[in-house]
């Protein structure tokens, strides 16, 4: 197969296995990709696990661990993948604690609250799903398969999430203002998390079929399911430019992308605090893999 | 380390389908892995799996002597059926006409 005829397999509609051949700029775009994806859910835990033992009721804490439980466990599949596209999940992990590997935005910042927890939990995993329920159609076929089992248990999160929200906003004054700081510390990185307006035709990771949604689609996705959700509990949205227009289209305030490219690169407000964490725990639980290997 | 694919089914009698693959030493710790990703909120009515090395993988059909006799697009009728009304309508032409 030629280079010319994998992409018109692709643009066809076709996916590819893991033993198929593929053109080497295919496989290192997914690497990259699929690398960061899961980066981002083994960091992803790490905001929410400050708040485990912190948890308001034992309900909460079991909840917040099985989320833990989850995300971790999509690393395991999504690195698992990599693996096969020839990267060793070994490495994948070295180069994440030396900050050479990028993940999301969002896992950048500070979870002062029980507020942030329940925004993180509801906004921050429904931005999430947008994408990738959008990479149930990823033409690497067993990365799309894998995200189905992730989609489903991401709903529970959101669901998770949104309870807690709901919690807060049916209490007091104080537990109210609790949730409203939180979304206002979260709306920028939520706005910047699909990412600057490339056109469709201009990515390559589109044009590949390795993803199949613009960033801006995603971002209109997002504002279009939750904005109204959000207003609803009498909650607001901290941009006074925020407007749905006639045509169904969202106008927003141009979201900061200097601070995303800032933040990603590893220099966001706990990025070295998180990576300090992650590799403080891949060397001490380094012999629970020696003792798994050596069984 | 073997990788081990993971096939589950999701309720009694639908396929087996392929969910994805872990890494395991052995098949006592892909169980408990196995479990773990895909059973622990009763999501799956069973799991295979399957250690990769064992899966015996066929890939190419190639059909050298063109036996499309044996499939539905070796049979074109279009033509032939057009004809065959042709005949009966003539026929029937034939006989109002008498």
């Amino acid at each position: 197969m030629t280079e010319a005829e994998f992409i018109e397999h692709l643009h066809g509609g076709g996916q590819v296995e893991a033993g198929d051949w593929m053109p080497d700029e295919y496989r290192a775009r997914l690497v990259k990709f699929v690398q960061m994806h899961g980066s981002s859910e083994l960091m992803g835990v790490l905001p929410e696990r400050e708040w485990i033992l912190r948890a308001p009721t034992l309900q909460r804490k079991l909840a917040l661990t099985a989320k833990v439980q989850d995300e971790v466990g999509h690393a395991q599949l999504i690195f698992r993948v990599v693996e096969d596209l020839g990267k060793p999940r070994e490495q994948c992990l070295s180069e994440l604690v030396a900050g050479e590997a990028k993940f999301h935005n969002v896992f950048h910042y500070p979870t002062q609250t029980w507020g942030d927890v329940g925004v993180i939990a509801w906004l921050v995993d429904a931005a999430a799903i947008i994408s990738q329920k959008a990479l149930l159609k990823c033409s690497y076929a067993p990365y799309a398969r894998i995200m189905k089992k992730i989609c489903w248990e991401e709903s529970f999160h959101i669901l998770h999430g949104r309870d807690v929200v709901l919690t807060l906003v049916n209490g007091t004054e104080a537990q109210r203002e609790l949730v409203q700081e939180a979304i206002d510390r979260w709306w920028g990185p939520l706005m910047q998390f699909h990412g600057t307006k490339i056109a469709a035709n201009d990515d390559p990771m589109i044009q590949w079929r390795i993803k199949s949604q613009a960033n801006e689609d995603a971002r209109q996705q997002f504002l279009e399911g939750y904005v109204p959700q959000i207003r609803e509990l009498g909650l607001t949205v901290p941009d006074p430019a925020l407007r749905r227009r006639d045509d169904g289209v969202w106008e927003y305030t141009e979201p900061d992308w200097d601070e995303l490219k800032a933040v990603v690169t590893g220099h966001g407000p706990r990025s070295a605090e998180r990576l300090a964490l992650r590799r403080r725990f891949l060397e001490q639980e380094r012999w629970v893999r020696e003792a798994v290997l050596a069984a | 380390m073997i990788v081990w694919e993971v096939f589950r089914q999701e309720k009694k009698g639908k396929p087996f389908e392929h969910a994805g693959s872990i890494e395991a030493p052995d098949a006592a710790f892909a169980e408990a892995w196995a479990r773990e990703q895909y059973g622990r909120r009763g999501e799956s009515e069973a799991l295979w799996i399957v250690a990769r090395d064992a899966v015996h993988e066929v890939h190419d059909f190639p059909d050298e002597f063109d036996l499309k006799y044996r499939r539905v697009d070796g049979y074109s009728l279009k033509a032939r059926l057009k004809e065959a009304r042709g005949r009966v309508e003539a026929g029937a032409d034939a006989s109002r006409a008498r």
